[in-house]
């Protein structure tokens, strides 16, 4: 039997077993998984790490096989027609996709609980959430179902998650990996990238998935290094930059404690560790959510029930074909984002909300800019509290976008962010450490993340229920 | 009404298709009348996660257009999306430019009504997507046809600066002939590449001095030549008479309203006032790039225009002695102009240019459904083809057999015209003894018609015609029939002065 039957055969049994006690998954590709693994015959491609190992794919990535849901009632039978370029990507490098993992409906969400298929549990404790919205890839790995998953970050996405479930993910720079086939929630701020259980894994997946696309007109030709052979050469002088903006009073304080022993871990590495400033922080959420809002409204008009996706029974006239199909087929997060963003743009506001978020983020990329003069990567928790409960935040979405505080930036910024463990609360749960560095330079960010992994175990510890 | 004192206002918004062989954000062909979404993608379906990427070679023939209409072009154009519902638009928002068009701040000539040249602005030109076709085919359902989706229109927005129906007219037709000449658009007009929508309202002055405006009406898409001036002419009557019946029919009071054409009786209809009008909520496309040009890139475009078409027609009709009808063909594109004045330049007669222009060239582009310029003549060969025949070294007729043995041959690569006209036979006999040897073998043959050119004043004419036409065919052809004529005239003569 070869590597990659055994390696998909395990696999789908772990997702066997798991998967109905975490629901990670929004789709299983059992037969296509195996039948592809079965093909995989010819020897393994040295030069691909990734050759015959499964990989989970977030449902609001386009794929050829199975649905596109987007965790969506309105696309809930979608069958794209074309694969994203990660996708492609993944197929030529020899990965094998087992499944789809769920999401927040089109990824507006910080817990999965806005998923139209089910909610996703927190691996640790079925009471937490995951986080979100990639919470089905973070989940699926912090099981061990996959070693490696692709999730989508606009405002967080992929780190939030990874940190709620104790794995690494990163946020590229915008621009480093295509977006073609990603269904598109805010276009100038998501970016697809690696979730997976340690910063070698990241660095392969990262380096499969990178890369210009003649498809995606923002996608940057900026050569691809090669991430995995740079993790473990020495660093040299390291400077890293700790802004008190992110240290603020809402921070748990075991988060605070783990992240700061982190701290003194990368000293022991031979950081330099100073402090820096990021003055527009308090406005990154505010400028976030209108941007954000704006684009999905634009982004998500396209499902209407004309083409493709959920229609109405009966509609009385082409009007009721848009309103009907739309009120019936997205869920209430959804319908939000695109009132206040249809807001935004509206005649009257435009330049008191829109423009004046387009003009803030100027100054956040700025401040950032001014940063790494000083630093090479920005150190920080990746969110201010460990997991919550389920129901904690879900009745008040002020207080749920304020769990992406420390996140947003770096999408507005077009800058790479990775989130790693760093410990664990009394509870057990996991902590993430955040990482944010200068365009292109995720090389240097897998780099420490990788050295610091070298030198301690919090990615190796795994929840009970891998057991 | 005579007195008052009446001034329509009318500007133009015209969208030109233009002549890409892909759509304007995907690769898709453009193909008219295809079978229904049969050229379709991804992109232009408005799928999930596909994204647009602009397509260079329309962006240029903005940047064309938009420097032949004396614009200013935009060192960085950007792209935004314009939003409303509807089925034939897949994204449910178009993408095309807001804030920053290609082109704008330019200004068109054209030969007015009045006979004066007149200067009409132009406030701006720029990109945007075509929709696709809504079929309704009943009271149930509608299908849409996205094969449109896409297709690159370039949009020109005038100044108010016309005041009559046939200057409207006017600058449509030159517009046409200008986007074609530059080779940017086939502006087809029975495949709907040029509509139009005039927008007019009328300035009325009473007699103590006060001014009035009415309304402003935008026409949409119109789609024939016609019908602009037919929906202006109606509008400035129509807006006048609601005037009359009540003074407070102003742009003050209604703002903008917008109308359709009924061409079957030649009326305006409205559709809707400000009242409903759209909140498009313009804003940046994130999924787009703006698109860069610099200084010496919009010199190289500004060049490649050059002088426009009714600059050129002015000049060819005092220079080269051409008629409007022969400019409607040399004047057809670019590299057919630069071809003629290339060939006039290497020292051919400018008549006979034109001559063989509007009939060997254009005869022969006409057979195999191509232009003058795509025939891939070069300027030497049409040159010394026109030499040729001034020489009397081959006929007209030898002409038109040559130029179709050039094209499909591609033999002029290699050999001069002269050296194929010989190969062909086609080289006039111009040897007086070989006429003469011909003309005596015709005047043995035909008694009768030498008789008559001789004796019969009635016949005389008809029957040196004839032994002309003797000689030609005795000589295959060859003969060069000026001279030939001459020798003949010059024996008959000779035998009437011997019967004398
Ligand atoms: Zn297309």
């Amino acid at each position: 039997m070869s590597q990659a039957i055994e390696n998909v055969a395990s696999a789908l049994t772990r997702i066997d077993q798991i998967d109905p006690r975490v629901r990670a998954m929004a789709a299983i590709w059992s037969d296509r998984a195996t039948s592809r693994a079965e093909t995989l015959s010819a020897p393994r491609d040295a030069k691909s790490p990734l050759w015959g190992m499964p990989v989970a794919v977030k449902d609001n990535i386009c794929t050829l096989d199975g649905k596109t849901t987007c965790a969506s009632r309105i696309l809930e039978d979608f069958q794209s027609p074309y694969a994203a370029d990660v996708v492609e990507r993944l197929e030529r490098a020899g990965a094998i996709i087992v499944g789809k993992t769920n999401l927040d409906e089109f990824a507006m969400g910080s817990t999965t609980e806005n998923s139209g298929l089910f909610p996703t549990l927190n691996p640790w404790n079925p009471e937490y959430v995951p986080g979100g919205s990639s919470g089905g890839s973070a989940a699926a790995v912090a099981s061990r179902m996959v070693e490696f998953a692709l999730g989508s970050d606009t405002g967080g996405s992929i780190r939030q998650p990874a940190s709620f479930c104790g794995v690494c993910g990163l946020k590229p720079t915008y621009g480093r990996v295509s977006r073609y086939g990603l269904v598109a929630f805010a276009s100038s701020l998501d970016q697809i990238g690696p979730l997976a259980t340690n910063a070698w894994q990241l660095a392969v997946l990262l380096g499969v998935i990178a890369g210009h696309d003649s498809r995606d007109s923002t996608c940057f030709d900026t050569p691809v290094p090669d991430y995995v052979s740079m993790l473990n050469e020495p660093m040299g002088r390291l400077r890293i930059g700790v802004a008190a903006e992110y240290f603020g009073d809402g921070v748990h304080p075991e988060t605070r404690k783990a992240v700061e022993s982190a701290i003194e871990t990368l000293k022991k590495l031979g950081a330099e560790v100073s402090e820096v400033r990021l003055p527009h922080t308090k406005y990154v959420i505010a400028c976030y959510y209108l941007i954000c809002t704006a684009e999905a409204s634009s982004n998500l008009a396209r499902f209407d029930g004309v083409r493709y996706g959920h229609r109405t029974e009966s509609p009385k006239d082409y009007f009721e074909v848009y309103s009907k199909s739309r009120a019936e087929g997205f869920g209430a997060e959804v319908k939000r984002r695109i009132m206040l963003g249809t807001f935004a743009l509206s005649s009257g506001y435009y330049d008191q909300y829109y423009n004046k978020a387009l003009r803030v983020r100027t100054l956040i990329r700025q401040d950032f800019d001014r940063a790494f003069e000083q630093c090479d990567a920005i150190l920080s928790p990746t969110t201010p509290t460990p997991a919550f409960k389920f129901g904690e935040k879900s009745h008040s979405p002020l207080e749920m976008y304020l769990t992406d505080i420390y996140n947003c930036a770096a999408n507005l910024a077009g800058i790479p962010a990775l989130s790693i463990p760093c410990g664990h609360t009394s509870d057990g749960m996991p902590i993430g450490l955040q990482l944010m560095g200068k365009h292109f330079d995720e090389a240097k960010l897998l780099q420490i993340a990788h050295q610091f992994q070298q030198v301690t175990d919090f990615h190796k510890k795994r929840p009970a229920i891998c057991a | 009404m005579s007195d008052l004192k009446i001034r329509p206002i009318i500007g133009l918004e015209v969208h030109v298709q233009l002549a890409t062989r892909t759509k304007l954000f995907c690769p898709c062909e453009l193909e008219f009348a295809a079978e229904p979404n049969s050229r379709t993608c991804p992109v232009c379906l408005g799928l999930p996660g596909a994204l647009p990427v602009m397509n260079r070679q329309a962006f240029e023939y903005a940047v064309l257009g938009g420097l032949a209409l004396g614009c200013d072009i935009a060192p960085l154009t950007k792209w935004d999306r314009k939003s409303y519902y509807y089925p034939d638009m897949p994204k449910n928002y178009q993408t095309s430019q807001y804030d920053l068009p290609v082109a704008f701040d330019g200004s068109f000539e054209i030969l007015a009504s009045d006979g004066t040249t007149k200067k009409i602005g132009i406030i701006r030109a720029h990109l945007e997507e075509d929709a696709g076709k809504n079929m309704h085919e009943g009271l149930d359902h509608t299908r849409v046809d996205l094969n449109r989706a896409g297709t690159p229109l370039l949009e020109i927005v005038t100044q108010p600066d016309i005041d009559n129906a046939d200057d409207a007219y006017t600058f449509c037709v030159e517009l046409q002939r200008l986007v074609r000449f530059l080779g940017i658009s086939d502006a087809d007009m029975q495949k709907g590449q040029m509509r139009f929508e005039p927008n007019v309202n009328v300035s009325i002055t009473t007699p103590d001095g006060t001014e009035y405006r009415t309304p402003i009406s935008e026409v949409k898409n119109l789609n024939s030549f016609r019908s602009v001036r037919g929906a202006i002419e109606y509008e400035i009557q129509r807006q006048v008479h609601a005037w009359e019946d009540d003074h407070g029919y102003t742009l003050a009071n209604k703002g903008k309203q917008n109308y359709g054409w009924n061409d079957a009786r030649e009326v305006t209809e409205f559709q809707r006032g400000k009242e409903e009008s759209h909140d498009y909520r313009y804003f940046p496309e994130p999924d787009l790039v703006p698109a860069m040009l610099d200084d010496s890139a919009i010199e190289s475009f500004r060049a490649r225009v050059g002088e426009l078409p009714l600059a050129r027609e002015r000049r060819y009709i005092e220079c080269y002695g051409m008629t409007q009808k022969d400019c409607e063909i040399i004047l057809a594109d670019l590299p057919t102009a630069e071809l003629y004045e290339a060939a006039a330049n290497s020292g051919a007669d400018p008549k006979t240019l034109t001559k063989q222009f509007v009939g060997v060239w254009n005869q022969l582009a006409s057979t195999h459904n191509t232009t003058i310029s795509r025939l891939g003549i070069n300027s030497e060969v049409v040159a010394d083809l026109a030499k040729l025949v001034d020489a009397g070294t081959i006929s007209a007729s030898a002409a038109s057999q040559i130029a179709e043995h050039i094209y499909k041959t591609g033999i002029a690569q290699t050999a001069g015209v002269a050296d194929i006209a010989a190969k062909l036979g086609l080289i006039q006999e111009r040897d007086e003894g070989r006429l003469e040897a011909w003309i005596d073998e015709v005047f043995a043959a035909n008694a009768q018609a030498i008789e008559d050119a001789l004796q019969n004043p009635k016949k005389a004419k008809a029957a040196a015609g004839f032994l002309r036409g003797q000689l030609m065919k005795v000589s295959q052809g060859k003969a060069d029939p000026k001279l030939a004529g001459d020798l003949i005239e010059k024996k008959l003569n000779a035998l009437k002065d011997g019967a004398d």
